[in-house]
C-alpha cells in the first residue's frame, strides 16, 4: 500500500466498511420484508410472532390481479378440475374469482402519465435550458429562480386551485390533466439540470459548426444534443421517478380513470379485510423498476437530487 | 379508450378543451361504472350483476374504494365533476349535499313510471338512504344495502365452563350477551389480557378511526343510548344541552373506559377491516362492526360455523338505539349513460333480484324479502339484523355533513384516544364547532 | 411557436436561417414559461382571490361573498393551526438533526474508500428513490404491535414485550414513528451530499496539515468541518423544504393521528380543503404556506448559487 498520509489504514477501512455494510443491511430489511410478504399466505403474513421462514405461495399475486367473492353453497359443492391453477388456488380459500382487479390499469396509468410527462418535460426543458445556457435571456436569473420556486410549493396548496381549474376545463381525472401537471412540475428539474449539462459543453463546438454553415437549429440538433445525451437521459429518469412516485396530487385530482398506482396500492383490500400479501405484491412490482433505475443512475444521483447544485 | 386518446392529444395545446368525451347515451350497449366501497358486499354485487349484463347487454365495470378512503375519493369525484361513476352507492349522509348540488338524479318520476314504490322498503332505510330533505317524498336513491352497527361475540368462549364460572364469581351474574352497555364494558374488561388456548386475548374491538368516520360511527352507539340528541326536537339546530347533555357526557366517558379497559393494544385507529382482522385472528372476544361482516364471520374457518354469536347494540339508561349504516344507489347527474344506469336500478329493484341479493351476502332493504316468513331463521344472524334495523338512528345528512363529521371525529378521537381534556370539554367543544358550521350555513 | 415547431426538420430550418438568436431564445423559452404561467402563476392568483371569499367547492349553488381578512384571522388565531405548526417544527428539527448526524457519519466512513464502497452506497440509497406513499403504507404493517417486524426487533434488543407498545397508536411515540421512517428514507440524501463535500476536499490540504503536525482531531475540526459546511447547509435546506411540504409518507403512516399529534401543515390543509371543502379558508391557508416557502426558497437559491460558485 502507499504511504500517503491521507490513505486510511487497513484497519480503519475494515471498521468503516463493516459499519457501512451493517447500516446498509438494516436499511434493506423493510424492502426485503415487502418482497417476502408478497410471497406469504394471508395467514403467514399476519402470524405472530412474524414469520421469517415460510412456505412461499403466489396467492398474494393472484389476489392482486383479481377481484374475488366468497363462494356460495352451490359453487362449493361442485369440484371443478377444468379451471386454471389460479382459480383452483382461490377456490381452496373458499373464494371465487369474479373478474380482474384494477391493479394493471393503475399500473399502466402510471406508465402512460410517467412517460408522457417525462417526454414533454424533457422536450420543453431542453429547449429552455439551451436558450438559458447560450443566449442572453433578459431577467435570466429571475426566470430561473421562478422556475425553481414552483417546485417548492407544498403540493396540497397547489392542488386547491388546480382542482378548480381542472374541473372547469374538464381535466379532472384525465390522463391529459395529469400529464400536463407533472410536466409543469418536472420542468423545473429538467431546465435546471439540463442547463447545467449544456453549460459544460464548450461553446467552441457550436461556433465551429455555425462557421461551417450550420443554422442555429442544426448546431443545437447535431452538435449540442448528442453531447448532452447522457445528461438528458439521466434527467429523464429523474423526471420519470418523480412522476412515478407522486402521490399527493394524484390522490386529489384523480379518482379512477387516470389514477396512478401510488394512491391505489394502499387501498388494495382482500375478501374480508386487509390483504397484506397482495399489497406487498403490488408494491414489489411497483418498486422494483425504480430500484433498477437507481442502479442505472448511480453516477448522476447527486446531481439529480440537488437540482444540479452539487456535481461530482 | 377513445376519450383517453383524445385527451392525450389535448395535452399538446395548453388551453385544453377538455370537453372531448364520447357521449353515447342511446339504447345500445353502454359501459356502466358502478362505484362503491371495497368490501365483501361489493364483490358479491359483481357476481349478482352478471345477470344484469346478460339481460341488458350493457357492460358493467366497478370501482371500489376501501371505507377509510371512500368518502374522500367519491366526494372528490362528485365535486370535481368527474365522469368516473354512472351509478354510485354512496354513503347515507351524502344525500343532502348531493341533492342540493344536483349531483344525484332525482328519481321520483322514474319510480312512478316504473312502479317502484318506496313503501316496499324498510322505512328506516328510505328515510336514511333515499330522502332529502328528510321525511319528505323526494327521492335521490333506491335503498341498496341495509346496514347497522351490531356486535359479534365468541360464543364458544362464553360457553366454556371455567370462563363462565370465573365470570360469575367476579360479577355475580352469568356470562351472557350483555343487556346494557355497562355490562358490555364489564365483559370486555373481563376478557382483557386473558389467556385462552395459550394466546393472550382482549375484550372488544371497537371503532376508533380518526381519518374518515370511524370513531363517530362507534361512539354514537353509546351516546344515543345515554341521551345524546343531535338537536332540540322542537327547535332544529339548537344544540346546547342536547349534544352535551349530562347523559351524553356519561356515554362518552363510558366509550373511553371501554377503549382503555377492553381493547387490544394498538387499536387507536381501527375501523371495519381492523376489527374484522382482530376478531378473526382470535384476538378479541367481541367486536363492534356493521352487520355486513356477519356472512363472512359465519363462513370463516376460524371463528365461523357456530363459534360466533350476534347481538344488537345493548341498551343504555336513555333507551336502545344503533348507528345506521348502509347506502342507497343513485344515478350520478354527470353521467353520460343515465338511461342505462336507470335500467340497472330498475333491474335491481325487482323482488327476485333482491332475494338473490340477500342470498349471495348482500343485505336487502326490501320488506318482502326481510319480512318473509322464515327470513329470521335463514341465517344465524338474521334475527339480530332485523332487531338492529328496528332501532336505527343516523348522523346528520346536511349538505355540510362533512364538516360536522370531521369536527366530531376530531373532538371525540382527541378525548377518547389521545386522552385530551374531559368528556364535557369534548362535547362542549363539539357544540361550539357545530354552531360555527351552522352559522356559516345560515341555519342559525 | 408554430414556426419553430415546423422548423425542426433540416429542410425547413434552412428557410428560417435568418431567425435571430434572440427570436430563437424566445421560441425556446416560451413554452416553458407559458406552461408555468398556466399551471403555477394563474392558479396562484386565483388562490389569492379565493382567500378573501367564503367560496366552497362543494357548494356551487351558494352565493360567494367577500369576507375580507376573516379567513386569515381565523387561521392565525386558531390554536389548532399552531399545534399543527408545532408538530411540523418537531418533525422538521428532529429529522434534520438525526439525518445530518447519521448521514455525515456514513459519508465519513464511506470516504475511507474500503473495497466495494460504491456498491454499498447504491444500496443505502434505495429507500430514498421509492414512492413514499407505497413505502409508508407498508411501514404501518411493520409497526403493528403484534404482527409487525419493528416491535419484534425492538423487543429482541431491549427485552420489552412486543405487544406492550404501539409506535403509531401512542400519543408519545407517533411523532417518533414518522421521524424514524423519514430518517430511514432520507438519510442517504444527506449522506450523498456530504460525500460529495468530503471528496471535494483536496488531499494536499491534509498533507500540508500533516507536515505541520496537526493532530487528526484538529484536522477534522479545522479542515473537514469548515470545508464541508456549505454542503451540509445545502442538505439542511433541502431537507427543510422537503419536510415542510411533507404529506404522502405521514398521511399513509399515521393519517395525522393519534389525536393531532402528527398532523403536519399539509395534512391539516388537505382536511380543510378536500374533506371539509372550505375552499376560501384553505386558500388563505395555502397563501400563508406560499409566503413561508417563498421566504425559505429565496434563502435556498442564494445558498445554492453560493455552493455552485465554489
Amino acid at each position: 500500500m502507499s504511504f500517503s498520509v491521507t490513505e486510511p489504514s487497513r484497519r480503519q477501512k475494515w471498521i468503516a466498511g463493516s459499519l457501512v455494510v451493517g447500516y446498509a443491511l438494516i436499511t434493506l430489511i423493510p424492502l426485503l420484508w415487502i418482497i417476502a410478504t408478497g410471497f406469504k399466505s394471508s395467514a403467514d403474513s399476519i402470524a405472530y410472532p412474524p414469520k421469517v421462514v415460510f412456505q412461499p405461495t403466489v396467492e398474494g399475486y393472484v389476489n392482486l390481479f383479481t377481484t374475488q367473492t366468497r363462494m356460495g353453497e352451490d359453487l362449493r359443492a361442485e369440484p371443478r378440475e377444468d379451471l386454471p391453477w389460479y382459480e383452483q388456488l382461490v377456490r381452496e380459500k373458499g373464494n371465487t374469482i369474479v373478474g380482474a382487479s384494477r391493479y394493471s390499469e393503475r399500473f399502466f396509468n402510471s406508465v402512460i402519465i410517467g412517460f408522457g410527462s417525462t417526454f414533454f418535460a424533457i422536450l420543453l426543458g431542453t429547449m429552455a435550458a439551451y436558450a438559458f445556457s447560450r443566449f442572453r435571456v433578459p431577467l435570466k436569473d429571475d426566470l430561473l429562480f421562478f422556475i425553481l420556486s414552483t417546485r417548492m410549493m407544498p403540493p396540497i396548496a397547489v392542488a386547491v386551485p388546480i382542482f378548480l381549474m381542472f374541473r372547469n376545463l374538464g381535466l379532472s381525472d384525465t390522463h391529459a390533466g395529469m400529464i400536463l401537471l407533472y410536466t409543469a412540475i418536472n420542468l423545473s428539474l429538467s431546465v435546471w439540470l439540463i442547463n447545467g449539462f449544456i453549460d459544460e459543453i464548450p461553446v467552441e463546438y457550436e461556433e465551429a459548426a455555425l462557421i461551417d454553415g450550420y443554422t442555429r437549429f442544426q448546431a443545437f440538433y447535431k452538435v449540442v444534443l448528442p453531447q448532452a445525451t447522457t445528461g438528458i437521459a439521466s434527467t429523464a429518469i429523474f423526471c420519470l421517478i418523480f412522476a412515478w412516485n407522486e402521490y399527493a396530487l394524484a390522490v386529489l385530482l384523480t379518482s379512477g380513470t387516470a389514477q396512478t398506482a401510488p394512491p391505489f396500492i394502499p387501498t388494495i383490500i382482500g375478501v374480508g379485510g386487509q390483504d397484506w400479501p397482495a399489497v406487498a405484491a403490488g408494491a414489489t412490482i411497483f418498486l422494483v423498476p425504480v430500484m433498477v433505475f437507481t442502479i442505472l443512475l448511480r453516477k448522476h444521483l447527486l446531481r439529480g437530487i440537488t437540482f444540479g447544485a452539487v456535481r461530482k | 379508450m377513445k376519450s383517453k386518446l383524445l385527451n392525450s392529444v389535448a395535452v399538446m395545446s395548453v388551453v385544453a378543451s377538455g370537453a372531448v368525451f364520447s357521449s353515447a347515451s342511446t339504447a345500445s350497449a353502454d359501459e356502466l361504472t358502478l362505484c362503491w366501497a371495497a368490501w365483501d358486499p361489493a364483490n358479491a354485487l359483481v357476481e349478482l350483476s352478471k345477470e344484469f349484463e346478460a339481460q341488458s347487454g350493457h357492460k358493467m365495470s366497478f370501482e371500489f374504494v376501501p371505507w377509510p378512503n371512500f368518502a374522500d375519493r367519491m366526494l372528490n369525484e362528485l365535486n370535481s365533476g368527474g365522469k368516473l361513476c354512472d351509478l354510485l352507492i354512496g354513503d347515507s349522509q351524502w344525500i343532502g349535499g348531493a341533492a342540493e348540488n344536483g349531483q344525484f338524479v332525482k328519481l321520483n318520476d322514474f319510480f312512478e313510471k316504473e312502479g317502484i314504490k318506496m313503501d316496499d322498503f324498510l322505512p328506516a332505510t328510505v328515510t336514511g338512504y333515499a330522502e332529502w330533505p328528510k321525511n319528505t317524498p323526494n327521492y335521490y336513491a333506491l335503498p341498496a344495502y341495509a346496514d347497522v352497527v351490531g356486535w359479534t361475540y365468541r360464543k364458544d368462549w362464553f360457553e366454556r365452563p371455567e370462563i363462565a364460572q370465573e365470570f360469575k364469581e367476579k360479577y355475580g351474574r352469568d356470562l351472557a350477551v350483555p343487556a346494557t352497555l355497562e355490562e358490555l364494558q364489564e365483559v370486555g374488561e373481563f376478557f382483557q389480557g386473558r389467556e385462552i388456548d395459550g394466546k393472550t386475548v382482549y375484550g372488544a374491538a371497537i371503532y376508533t378511526e380518526r381519518g374518515s368516520e370511524g370513531i363517530t360511527m362507534g361512539v354514537t352507539n353509546v351516546l344515543y343510548n345515554y341521551g345524546f340528541q343531535y338537536d332540540n326536537p322542537d327547535k332544529p339546530y339548537e344544540l346546547e344541552g342536547f349534544v352535551n347533555s349530562e347523559g351524553a357526557i356519561q356515554g362518552l366517558e363510558l366509550y373511553k373506559k371501554l377503549y382503555e379497559t377492553a381493547t387490544p393494544p394498538g387499536a387507536s385507529d381501527a375501523y371495519m377491516s381492523a376489527n374484522i382482522d382482530a376478531y378473526k385472528s382470535g384476538q378479541v372476544a367481541m367486536q363492534m362492526n356493521f352487520a355486513f361482516i356477519w356472512p363472512g364471520v359465519e363462513a370463516d374457518p376460524n371463528v365461523g360455523g357456530g363459534k360466533s354469536g350476534y347481538f344488537a347494540n345493548p341498551a343504555g339508561p336513555a333507551g336502545q338505539f344503533a348507528q345506521l349504516g348502509g347506502q342507497g344507489i343513485s344515478v350520478v347527474a354527470n353521467s353520460d349513460s343515465k338511461d342505462a344506469a336507470l335500467e340497472y336500478i330498475k333491474w335491481f329493484a325487482q323482488e327476485e333480484v333482491q332475494q338473490k341479493w340477500w342470498d349471495v351476502g348482500g343485505a336487502s332493504a326490501m320488506r318482502s324479502v326481510v319480512e318473509a316468513p322464515g327470513f329470521a331463521d335463514s341465517q344465524p344472524f338474521a334475527q339480530t339484523f332485523l332487531d338492529s334495523m328496528a332501532i336505527v338512528k343516523d348522523f346528520w345528512a346536511e349538505p355540510a355533513y362533512a364538516s360536522l363529521l370531521l369536527a366530531t371525529q376530531e373532538r371525540v378521537h382527541n378525548y377518547v384516544v389521545a386522552g385530551q381534556g374531559t368528556a364535557k370539554e369534548a362535547l362542549d367543544g363539539l357544540v361550539e364547532d357545530w354552531n360555527e358550521i351552522f352559522e356559516d350555513e345560515g341555519k342559525k | 411557436m408554430d414556426r419553430a415547431a415546423r422548423a425542426t426538420p433540416p429542410p425547413v430550418a434552412k428557410q428560417i436561417k435568418g431567425l435571430s438568436d434572440r427570436a430563437i431564445a424566445w421560441i425556446f423559452v416560451a413554452p416553458t414559461i407559458i406552461i408555468l404561467l398556466a399551471i403555477n402563476i394563474f392558479p396562484l392568483i386565483w388562490t389569492i382571490y379565493l382567500s378573501f371569499t367564503n367560496y366552497a367547492v362543494n357548494r356551487p349553488n351558494r352565493d360567494v361573498s367577500f369576507v375580507g381578512l376573516r379567513n386569515y384571522e381565523r387561521i392565525l388565531s386558531d390554536e389548532g393551526t399552531w399545534a399543527t405548526m408545532q408538530a411540523t417544527a418537531h418533525f422538521l428539527i428532529w429529522t434534520i438533526v438525526i439525518q445530518v448526524l447519521i448521514g455525515f457519519t456514513l459519508a465519513y466512513l464511506i470516504n475511507k474508500k474500503f473495497r466495494g464502497n460504491d456498491l454499498w452506497t447504491t444500496i443505502i440509497v434505495f429507500p430514498m428513490m421509492l414512492s413514499p406513499a407505497v413505502v409508508g403504507n407498508f411501514w404501518t404493517f411493520l409497526y403493528q404491535p403484534q404482527i409487525g417486524l419493528f416491535n419484534y426487533v425492538v423487543s429482541f434488543f431491549t427485552g420489552a414485550d412486543p405487544s406492550s407498545f404501539s409506535m403509531i397508536a401512542s400519543v408519545d411515540l407517533a411523532p417518533w414513528a414518522i421521524i424514524i421512517v423519514d430518517t430511514w428514507m432520507w438519510t442517504p440524501f444527506v449522506m450523498l451530499i456530504c460525500l460529495a463535500g468530503l471528496r471535494s476536499i483536496p488531499d494536499s490540504i491534509y498533507e500540508a496539515a500533516e507536515c505541520d503536525r496537526a493532530s487528526k482531531w484538529r484536522q477534522f475540526w479545522t479542515i473537514t468541518i469548515p470545508m464541508i459546511l456549505p454542503f451540509l447547509m445545502l442538505a439542511v435546506l433541502f431537507r427543510g423544504i422537503e419536510n415542510f411540504k411533507m404529506f404522502d409518507l405521514v398521511v399513509q403512516l399515521t393519517g395525522g393521528g393519534p389525536g393531532n399529534t402528527t398532523t403536519l401543515t399539509s395534512i391539516d390543509l388537505k382536511r380543510e380543503a378536500f374533506e371539509k371543502w372550505r375552499t376560501g379558508f384553505s386558500s388563505a391557508y395555502a397563501v400563508i404556506l406560499f409566503v413561508t416557502v417563498f421566504g425559505l426558497a429565496s434563502i435556498y437559491v442564494k445558498a445554492l448559487n453560493k455552493v455552485k460558485a465554489r
